[in-house]
């Protein structure tokens, strides 16, 4: 996995935002160590695309997003948003570029200000810049608190107290909506919420997206929620990029062993799919003090080799649209076994599976039919 | 497990349920006057087996397992029968409670972060029920507590018994706090949430854990969780709350295979699929969950139910059993049945609120 490289990323000209050789690190203890949180990794995102960004909890991916916003700037690399790289840009030049990019953060009730009204919370971007005058302000909260299903009479006074988890996301989706960025970065947004107020917010998202045609960088730990909202997902671990694809063939052939993983790990609501059975990722991720040499997975690899050690494996194409990085990729292999998985974290009780034939697709419950490609 | 406060041999029949519940009700004074977080819940599980409970956050799940415990606040009034092994809880002191937590039942809690003591030695919080409830010395104790955290999945059990909850992950967290409830050995065993606050990848390995863990030592176990997906390759029996009420309690497989609540229908819609496209329209359910200081009349999920009708809007379906035997479930009109497709297609007709189709539906009325 570990993947540096740029086979992934389209032409300069296209994207909205392009991220070359991202590395943030953190300074970590008095001993001059440091925390390599993202490590060279590359990305690109063009107008209107969702791309979602996935991985466990400590694999960089928020800060990544948090790094593309300069809160803080990354130690190295190049965040090229229409053309100017962010990182050259003078705090006031940074300050005006920035509005352009909005993030909605996973806490909704703590990323607002307690102690302020609803309506001051979502027009606090345009006061800021003295968009328009008051009362041109104040229509455009209302338009926004009806676009996300809230009576403006009766909610512009409330405070986010008054809220549950999932209105409060709903406001922070409106102030960030409110100013009209072109790109929102959005840092695990349904993870604290319930799965049936989940759907709402995506879906939500969905629809404010198609309205004010933004591009959106989703990240969350959920492929399944990611799976749905993005056009391309990458998979991140330990800092690095280890595959990024397109969703349906992530699913349905995922060509890195710990995407493959990711995907086993997701509960699946069928009481004849038995969880137990389903091949799974032991152990943790490693500490980024001191990640492994080579490919980071390698350490929790059912199929690491002695050259996974020794190379980082870069980002290579094996399929259109779909790029991995990885020495042994799961294309084009019969797949892993249990014996694969087992031998590398000793659980016996494991069945075959096969990446390249997945289980068969249960019937789509929702016949909502598939929605018209984006862009 | 040794167990100083095993019950008298024959206290209960082998054959009768470790815990039976009926008609339990739990009720909060507030200011806003009373909040009525569980009304009438009845359910029994035998030993050996897992019961699910489901809902959304407010419909009572959490409170329900809280009030089986006895670990209501002082303003919760339960009324109903509780009894564990044929004794009744609710008529039991929490001084007499003390001998039961950890002994003969235990919690393991959502958020592991807030529920281990931070300045406390990880060793120490696991021996310490055990100090309390049996009659081992300290360095038996200290023994057991290794042998748990080993089996439990924590690597270098012997190190990790000397630190402290801040240095350890989210994941081995959760282990050490499903190693402090199984230190004595429960019959019953509680996870409340157990995975929420916790990775996907470590959500599996945690719930592996909690289930290996139930057949080795054939405890009975309640999993309460917002996900249907968690629970429907491990629970044996299902029950799906909404307001504090049942809706639809039945074996597993059958209530997967004749879902007939709209509400467990809805929930379950609502997990996005890995097997649909990208960009599939998720199912969401319009609306929030009713006040439970003014519960309307009639069926509590009537005001978010495709199917809802006037009857349900004035009285309240019971729960009985229908069809399948252990099936019950309290709907007028259910999904699957001929009455519910006719009354979803007259609200169809009638373009009235469907779950999904409310885009930005969860607005304050």
């Amino acid at each position: 996995m570990a993947g540096s490289g740029k086979a992934h990323l389209r032409e300069p000209g296209e994207s909205l935002l392009r991220v070359e050789n991202l590395v943030v690190e953190f300074p970590a203890g008095r001993r001059g160590l440091k925390v390599n949180a993202v490590t060279n990794i590359s990305l690109d995102i063009l107008p209107g695309e969702t791309l979602g960004l996935v991985g466990e909890s400590g694999c960089g991916k928020s800060t990544t997003g948090k790094a593309i916003m300069q809160l803080p700037p990354p130690t190295e690399g190049q965040v090229i948003f229409e053309g100017r790289d962010l990182l050259r840009l003078n705090r006031e030049e940074l300050r005006r570029n920035r509005t352009q990019i909005q993030m909605i953060f996973q806490d909704p009730i703590s990323s607002l200000n307690p102690r302020r009204r609803v309506e001051d919370i979502i027009a606090e971007g345009l006061n800021i810049w003295g968009t328009g005058d008051k009362a041109e302000r104040n229509r455009r909260v209302d338009e926004m608190l009806l676009t996300i299903g809230m009576d403006p009479e009766v909610v512009r006074g409330r405070r986010p107290f008054q809220f549950s988890g999932g209105q409060c996301q709903r406001i922070s989706i409106a102030r960030a909506v409110i100013t009209e960025p072109k790109l929102i970065i959005c840092d695990e947004p349904v993870s604290a919420l319930d799965v049936s107020v989940q759907a709402q917010i995506i879906n939500l998202l969905e629809d404010m997206k198609a309205r004010y045609g933004l591009t959106i960088m989703f990240i969350a730990h959920d492929l399944a929620v990611v799976k749905n909202v993005s056009d391309r997902v990458a998979v991140m671990y330990l800092g690095k990029i280890c595959e990024v694809s397109d969703p349906n063939t992530l699913y349905k052939r995922p060509a890195h062993p710990y995407t493959q993983a990711l995907l086993s790990a997701i509960p699946v609501p069928d009481p004849d799919i038995s969880p137990q059975d389903r091949p799974k990722l032991a152990g943790e991720i490693p500490s980024p003090v001191s990640p492994p040499s080579g490919c980071r997975f390698r350490t929790r690899c059912p199929l690491a080799q002695e050259r996974c050690a020794v190379e980082e494996p870069i980002i290579r194409k094996v399929a259109p649209g779909q790029f991995v990085a990885c020495h042994f990729p799961l294309t084009g292999r019969s797949g892993i076994t249990a014996s694969d998985w087992t031998s590398a974290e000793g659980d016996p009780n494991q069945q075959v599976i096969t990446p390249t034939a997945p289980p068969a697709p249960k019937p789509v419950i929702d016949g909502t039919p598939p929605p018209a490609p984006v862009r | 497990m040794k167990n100083a406060n095993r019950r008298k041999k024959g206290a209960a029949p082998p054959e009768a349920p470790m815990l039976e519940v009926a008609d339990l009700s739990t009720t909060f004074t507030s200011d806003r006057g009373f909040v009525r977080a569980v009304n009438n819940v009845t359910f029994t599980v035998q030993r050996g087996k897992t019961l699910g409970i489901v809902g959304e956050s407010g419909s009572g799940k959490s409170v329900l397992s809280r009030s089986i415990m006895g670990l209501t606040p002082n303003n919760a009034t339960r009324t109903g029968s509780v009894k564990f092994e044929g004794r009744e809880l609710l008529a039991t002191g929490a001084n007499e409670m003390r001998h039961m937590w950890g002994a003969q039942m235990a919690m393991v809690f959502q958020d592991p972060m807030t529920a281990l003591n931070p300045v406390m030695r990880i060793g120490r919080q696991i021996t310490e029920s055990l100090l309390h409830h049996t009659d081992i010395g300290k360095g038996a104790a200290n023994e057991t507590a290794l042998a748990l955290l080993q089996s439990v999945g924590i690597p270098e059990a012997e190190r990790r018994l000397r630190q402290y909850p801040h240095e350890l992950s989210g994941g081995m967290r959760q282990r050490v706090m499903i190693a402090i409830a199984l230190a004595c050995g429960p019959k019953l065993l509680f996870a409340d949430e157990p995975t929420t606050a916790l990775d996907v990848t470590v959500q599996a390995q945690i719930l592996d854990l909690l289930q290996d863990q139930q057949r080795e030592r054939f405890m009975a176990m309640i999993l309460v969780t917002h996900d249907l997906g968690v629970v429907a390759g491990r629970a044996d029996d299902i029950a799906v709350m909404y307001a504090g009420r049942i809706v639809e309690k039945a074996p597993t497989r059958t209530l997967f295979r004749e879902m007939r609540h709209p509400y467990s229908e809805a929930l379950l819609e609502s997990i996005p699929k890995l097997e649909a496209p990208n960009h599939t329209r998720l199912a969401a359910i319009g609306g929030r969950p009713p006040d439970l200081v003014n519960l309307p009349p009639g069926c509590k999920f009537a005001p978010r139910c495709p199917n809802v009708q006037e009857k349900c809007l004035k009285e309240e379906p019971p729960l009985i059993e229908h069809g399948t035997p252990g099936h019950e479930y309290a709907c007028y009109f259910p999904v699957g049945s001929r009455e519910g497709a006719e009354a979803r297609a007259r609200n169809v007709a009638a373009s009235r609120n469907v779950p999904g189709t409310v885009a930005a539906g969860g607005g304050i009325a």
